[in-house]
């Protein structure tokens, strides 16, 4: 049963499986566990960025194919469902209808970017993704009327996913209301978008995949159009990167270039991917788990730590909270430095 | 030499700004095994590598079985049934064994009598069916590359010195295997250094010498006459 959810693709690590079901569980039961806005938009950051990692692996880690454009997808998922709730009204229709629109606007924009520059060598598509991202991202603010430009866009979700609607009293403590509602939108939209990208790596398509990664002569020599496979796993990337776009913007109930269209963002994704571990898909949980966490929980865990060393000679400069950023850094080094093919690279290794 | 399966009707063709084909000429007969032999870079991998179109051929034409694929692409190519196993084995390392037979059989699923026949000529690879191909030895990496080949009937194959830095008692095992899928009366063109293997499979042979087919003929003429072998081949080494 579990091996069929999971396509067969196992953790093969009893440590990885352990530190998987970790994960599931505590974001499966994050706003009883972790009661709190701060924790559970938290889960829900996680939640949405396993699918925008995980969709981003699929390009780089199985298909070896450099992107620059990933957040401007995501970007395009965001706003398709933030610009239908805006002039739609705020019913699920419109959430459907702005999901699959920014699902099919990514996913054609990939087609085209994929088809022009994927027949040349890898590093010109990579260039022009960064150019046709950047563009966008210009584009988005320039057009203030519809966008919002540099303020972005705020509007309304079903009332059933807003904090004012009730279904129930308490439950563990918990206020049965839309935004739990919300979270599980989320969680159980990741949850669905993470398998559905586990079968696409594990099917026929990503076998093909892995062998262009390797050597895509050789695919080509055996009857396989690397042009064809390599912008089919754009396109696919694209859509899932909208639609994670669409859950965050969902539980957002906001939309700004900051949030969703950032070379920040961007750079968190390459990250988590070489964090977790590129082209295992599982890596995309430890790696987003781990920098979300990092990115909320570091500064307040510095600011602790510091205060428990005050008075001694230098580490509480070098603990100091603001200095969050440098700790960040040094991790990642230190995670690349001891894990070069990623965390759940080398759990598999044991 | 009646209705061969391949033609190459001079073929140039050029990497970067080297000259490597200079007009090749040949002709690979049907349900036979054509040696392409010659020393070190004359051009027989390039010669392969231009008939499964790597390569481009800038001038001349390349016709397989009456149509001409100098211009196709390269998996159009492969999927009108040519096999090609490459001089560095090329397989897969990330995938296992089995998904690389299974990447391999294009036009459907693994023919379970073939595969049968695959293990016979190759028993390591059903040993490690579910291994990683990383993981294999280098003789073991060769059988699967050239199982992947033989995985479905082809009407070409293309192999590229198949013997090459094996273990003596592998490069038995390499020529056993060619040996069946001759038998079978597959058509080959094989880049082979060892000439006792190529003496022991060859039907017919060309021998390259700068970008050309200076001689072709009976196997058995050229493997019996030391003169010819030392004016063809040997003379090629004393000019270089």
């Amino acid at each position: 049963m579990i091996k069929a959810v999971l396509s067969g693709d196992m953790p093969r690590s009893s440590v990885l499986a352990l530190v998987l079901g970790l994960i599931l569980v505590c974001l499966a039961l994050a706003p009883f566990l972790f009661p709190g806005v701060r924790t559970v938009d938290t889960a829900a950051r996680i939640c949405v960025f396993i699918v925008l990692v995980a969709s981003y692996d699929l390009l780089l880690g199985y298909g070896g194919i450099v992107s620059f454009a990933h957040t401007m997808f995501f970007g395009i998922g965001a706003y398709g469902v933030a610009l239908a709730l805006t002039h739609m009204g705020r019913g699920f229709d419109a959430i459907l209808v702005g999901a699959a629109a920014g699902a099919l606007l990514a996913a054609v924009l990939a087609f085209v970017i994929g088809l022009f520059s994927l027949r040349v060598r890898a590093i010109f598509f990579a260039m022009i993704t960064l150019a046709v991202a950047s563009a966008v991202a210009v584009l988005v603010s320039q057009l203030s009327g519809l966008t919002g430009g540099e303020d972005g866009l705020t509007f309304k979700t079903p009332r059933a996913l807003g904090p004012a609607f009730k279904f129930g009293d308490e439950l563990f403590g918990v206020k049965l209301n839309g935004k739990l509602l919300s979270y599980y939108v989320v969680f159980i939209g990741s949850l669905v978008l993470f398998l559905l990208m586990l079968r696409v790596v594990n099917s026929p398509f990503g076998r093909v995949l892995q062998a262009i990664r390797e050597n895509d002569f050789r695919a080509e020599a055996i009857g396989y159009r690397v042009v064809y496979y390599r912008v089919a796993a754009t396109c696919l990337s694209a859509a899932v990167a909208a639609l994670a776009g669409s859950l965050y913007a969902i539980w957002l109930r906001y939309v700004g270039p900051d949030t969703t269209l950032s070379m920040e963002i961007m750079i968190d994704i390459l990250l988590m991917v070489v964090i977790g571990g590129m082209g295992t898909m599982y890596g995309a949980v430890i790696g987003a788990t781990l920098l979300v966490l990092a990115q909320n929980y570091l500064q307040n865990l510095m600011g602790v730590a510091g205060s428990l060393v005050e008075g001694v000679p230098v580490l509480p400069q070098l603990l100091d909270a603001d200095r969050w950023l440098l700790w960040l850094g040094v991790l990642f080094i230190l995670s690349v430095y001891f894990f070069p093919t990623g965390v759940v690279g080398r759990l598999r290794r044991g | 030499m009646s209705d061969p399966i391949l033609r190459l009707e001079g073929v140039y063709t050029n990497i970067a700004q080297y000259h490597i084909l200079q007009g090749v000429d040949l002709e690979v007969p049907r349900a036979a095994v054509t040696m392409l032999l010659g020393r070190n870079g004359v051009g027989k991998t390039t010669t392969l590598r231009s008939i499964i179109g790597h390569w481009r051929a800038h001038q001349g034409r390349i016709v397989l079985d009456g149509q001409d694929i100098t211009r196709i692409p390269t998996p159009a190519i492969a999927r009108a049934g040519v096999g090609f196993v490459p001089e560095d084995m090329g397989i897969f390392a990330n995938l296992t064994v089995e998904e690389n037979m299974v990447l391999a059989a294009v036009s459907g699923p693994i023919n379970s009598a073939r595969l049968d026949w695959v293990f016979q000529a190759f028993p390591p690879l059903k040993t490690f069916w579910k291994s990683e191909a990383g993981n294999l030895s280098g003789g073991q990496k060769q059988m699967l590359s050239i199982a992947r080949a033989m995985v479905e009937e082809r009407r070409l194959y293309l192999i590229d010195e198949p013997t090459k830095g094996l273990a003596p008692a592998i490069v038995s095992t390499m020529a056993r295997a060619l040996r069946e899928l001759k038998a079978q009366g597959a058509s080959i063109l094989l880049v082979e250094q060892n000439f006792s293997v190529a003496r022991a499979l060859g039907d017919t042979a060309c021998v390259m010498d700068d970008g050309r087919i200076v001689w072709s003929g009976e196997m058995r003429e050229l493997a019996t006459d030391a003169s010819l072998q030392e004016r063809l081949m040997g003379l090629s080494m004393e000019a270089h």
